[in-house]
């Protein structure tokens, strides 16, 4: 993989390795709590009768977004190098679908 | 040629290869028979249209003949065709020796095929579907009978094939490129063949999402558009031209990088303008998504949704402005050669170009009124699409002909059916822009005397014929010339730019016995210049790996195709649910096969290869 350098000589390569998959489980570890914590807060919007739909609604949906780049970026390894033309494709279809569906809440439906 | 190969018979090669050279054949010989099936259709709805108050074929049956033409058409004969050339083509143009995932390669095969086979098995359970190939869901919903029932699921089946096609040549494409091939050196039909399978990423989901709303509809008592249950019939129109205009830029676009491959071979030229030609496909391979709705300006969105996918619609026609002038560049002061392919490439660009007006003024929301559901847009999208694809098809295929069966096809020959298709084309198609200004409906089975159309209809009949005999003469082409046809050199027309001209035709089962070093734009053209023979290796000899062949996913696909049937027929027979179930664990349990089964492929030995390629030089 492209984060895998290599300098030739095992033992720097092995101390860099170590140290950086040490911190790479830690950025998983923190963002699986922090992705838990995002599940509960959801289930919290909607069971807390206070709030009204269009609140929780679109708070939801915000941490769907949150929770989708967590996922990506830190348990799919898309803050690494050589993620360029994924990243474009998930962005230019992203694109695709957001024009698509602001076209229908503006000109089509609305 | 490896020792497992030879030892196989024919059929069972070719019903378990995963090689892309033969799964070209596949898809050329399964899209050439739709072809001729589509053909006939299209041929029985002439004869119908020939004479007012004719009774050929009257009512339900010319509404599912007709249905059947355009889907078979479309899905069937131009899509495979696409893909032939792109199988037959792309990998060697980029210098790889395989695609990337050659047995989805074969899988997305044969789901189309038995996708196709199940779409006409309609014909002989109760009747084909009749509601267009657009299929509106106020149509087809009423649609008594299984008609419609074998579109939905034969065009889920085929269409699940074309989605892993497509992301099969993207991950082809980025991931195997020769050393030097950068992106701004590959060829325009890679590059065109790059942006279409984008365009089928993107644009076969929302078919799927509709196909499955219209097959819970039909079969599972859905009602996503069932407008007395709360549904609503326009979403399936909104769903079905997502798609469906992508689709057409699906087709047209590959059909765009077979001319530029064209006209810079014979005029021996460099592409004009390669830059903007690469930078015109990407745009209008986005823009190509934000038109959906100019197929329903009359559908009632209203003044400002018309008024912004009309100025959309006309914005796709700059970038492809840009491509015809490149392309006529490209020929001037060009050395040209008028071979077969070049002749219907320079017919291409007269013919395309009148499609593209036509499609402008359609463009345009006010006078769509008038032209919608006439015989004028039957014209525009013939225009688009014969002109367009079926033409660079029928290049496509002379040109790489000797590339992929080793053998010219007769150049007298191909003339002959150049010019019987491009008169039967013009004959068909260029009236009917009058018949429909004049009023003729589009998608009625007969219109009364009186109206003026006798004359116009019967021209149109007489050109279909045209067309029909050119295609007999290519057929009779393609068997004199596998009988005794001249032998292809590796650079079978003398000119070739681009890397497949480099390898011998037909090319080894490995493409290159030495990966090659990519030096620029046209890379065997660069080589030739140079005064050198071969391409310059960019590693030494050594041993091939190659992909072990498999029967998985021809059994995969036959699992869909009894699965589908099951379904169907599930309310009105009993062993419906049992055969649904059976199809789907035939299906399932194959792909557990494939999954557990340690597949590592073999190794053709450096002593093999180089034997081989002994034999080629000698
Ligand atoms: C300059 C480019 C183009 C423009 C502005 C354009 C515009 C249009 C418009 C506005 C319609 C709808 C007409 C109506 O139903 O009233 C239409 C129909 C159609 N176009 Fe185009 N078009 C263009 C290029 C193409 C290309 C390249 C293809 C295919 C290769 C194509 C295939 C079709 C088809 C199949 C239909 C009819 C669909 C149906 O209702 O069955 N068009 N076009
Ligand atoms: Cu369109």
């Amino acid at each position: 993989m492209a984060n895998q350098t290599n300098t030739g000589n095992p033992h720097v390569d092995l101390a860099y390795r170590r140290k950086k998959n040490a911190e790479e489980m830690k950025h998983q570890v923190i963002s699986f709590v922090l992705m838990i914590a995002l599940t509960l807060i959801a289930f919290f919007a909607v069971g807390y009768n206070e709030f009204s739909h269009w609140f929780s609604v679109p708070f939801i949906l915000l941490l769907a977004i949150v929770q989708v780049a967590f996922q990506l970026y830190y348990f799919m390894h898309m803050s690494h190098k050589g993620h360029e033309l994924p990243s474009l494709f998930i962005y230019g279809g992203v694109l695709v679908a957001f024009v698509t569906v602001w076209a229908f809440m503006t000109v089509v439906w609305w | 040629m490896s020792t497992v190969a030879r030892k196989k018979s024919l059929i069972w090669d070719y019903l378990t290869t995963v090689d892309h050279k033969k799964i070209a054949i596949l898809y050329l010989i399964a899209g050439g028979f739709f072809f001729l099936v589509g053909g006939l259709e299209a041929l029985f709805i002439r004869i119908q249209l020939a004479k007012p108050n004719n009774d050929f074929l009257v009512g339900g049956l010319y509404n599912q003949v007709l249905t059947m033409h355009g889907t078979t058409m479309i899905f069937f004969a131009a899509m495979p065709l696409v893909f032939a050339m792109m199988n037959a083509v792309v990998p060697i143009q980029i210098g790889a020796r395989d695609v990337a995932f050659p047995f989805l390669n074969a899988l997305g095969f044969w789901l189309f095929f038995f996708g196709g086979v199940f779409l006409n098995c309609s014909w002989f359970l109760g009747g084909a579907p009749d509601a267009g190939w657009t299929s509106y869901a106020s149509l087809s919903l009423e649609s008594p009978g299984h008609g419609i029932d074998f579109y939905v699921l034969g065009l889920q089946i085929s269409g699940f094939g074309t989605l892993i096609g497509g992301i099969n040549f993207l991950v082809t494409i980025i991931n195997m490129r020769a050393p030097g091939m950068t992106y701004m050196r590959m060829p325009m039909f890679t590059w065109a063949t790059f942006v279409t399978s984008a365009l089928i990423l993107f644009a076969f989901p929302p078919l799927t999402v509709g196909l499955i709303f219209m097959m819970m509809d039909r079969l599972f008592g859905g009602n996503f558009y069932h407008p007395a249950a709360g549904g609503n019939t326009i979403i399936w129109e909104h769903l079905f031209w997502i798609f469906g205009h992508p689709e057409v830029y699906i087709l047209v676009l590959p059909a765009f990088g077979i001319f530029s491959e064209i006209f810079a071979t014979f005029s021996r030229k460099r592409l004009f303008g390669y830059s903007s030609m690469v930078f015109a496909t990407v745009l209008i391979g986005f823009l190509g998504f934000m038109v959906w709705a100019h197929h329903m300006f009359t559908v009632g969105m209203g003044p400002i949704a018309n008024a912004i996918f009309a100025v959309a619609t006309m914005a796709i026609a700059v970038p492809t402005g840009i491509k015809i002038f490149n392309w006529l560049f490209t020929m001037w002061g060009g050395n040209i050669r008028f071979t077969t392919p070049m002749m219907y490439a320079v017919a291409f660009i007269p013919s395309f170009v009148m499609g593209g007006v036509t499609g402008v003024m359609n463009a345009a929301a006010a006078a769509d009124y008038q032209y919608h559901d006439s015989y004028f847009v039957v014209a525009h999208f013939h225009y688009v699409i014969v002109g367009g694809v079926v033409f660079a098809l029928l290049a496509g295929a002379h040109y790489w002909w000797p590339k992929m069966f080793g053998k010219m096809l007769n150049e007298t020959l191909g003339k002959i059916t150049f010019w019987l298709f491009f008169i039967g084309f013009h004959l068909t198609f260029f009236i009917q822009h009058f018949l429909g200004l004049m009023g003729m409906p589009r998608r009625v089975f007969t219109y009364l005397p009186g109206q003026g159309f006798e004359t116009g209809n019967m021209i149109s009949t007489v050109g279909a014929f045209f067309m029909a005999a050119a295609t007999i003469v290519l057929l009779i082409n393609v068997i004199v010339t596998s009988v005794k046809g001249q032998k292809a050199e590796a650079d079978a027309w003398g000119d070739g730019r681009t890397l497949e001209w480099a390898v011998a035709s037909p090319p080894p089962e490995y493409n290159f016995a030495q990966t090659p070093l990519v030096r620029g734009l046209d890379a065997y053209w660069i080589e030739k210049m140079e005064g050198k023979k071969g391409l310059t290796p960019a590693e030494p000899l050594g041993d091939i790996h190659m992909p072990n062949s498999s029967i998985l996913p021809f059994v995969i696909s036959l699992g869909l195709f009894i699965a589908a049937f099951g379904f169907m027929y599930r309310t009105e027979a009993s062993w419906g649910l049992a055969v649904g179930i059976i199809g789907l664990l035939i299906t399932l349990g194959s792909m557990f096969l494939r999954s557990v089964i340690d597949d590592h492929g073999f190794h053709i030995h450096k002593e093999e290869v180089l034997e081989a390629e002994k034999g080629v030089k000698a």
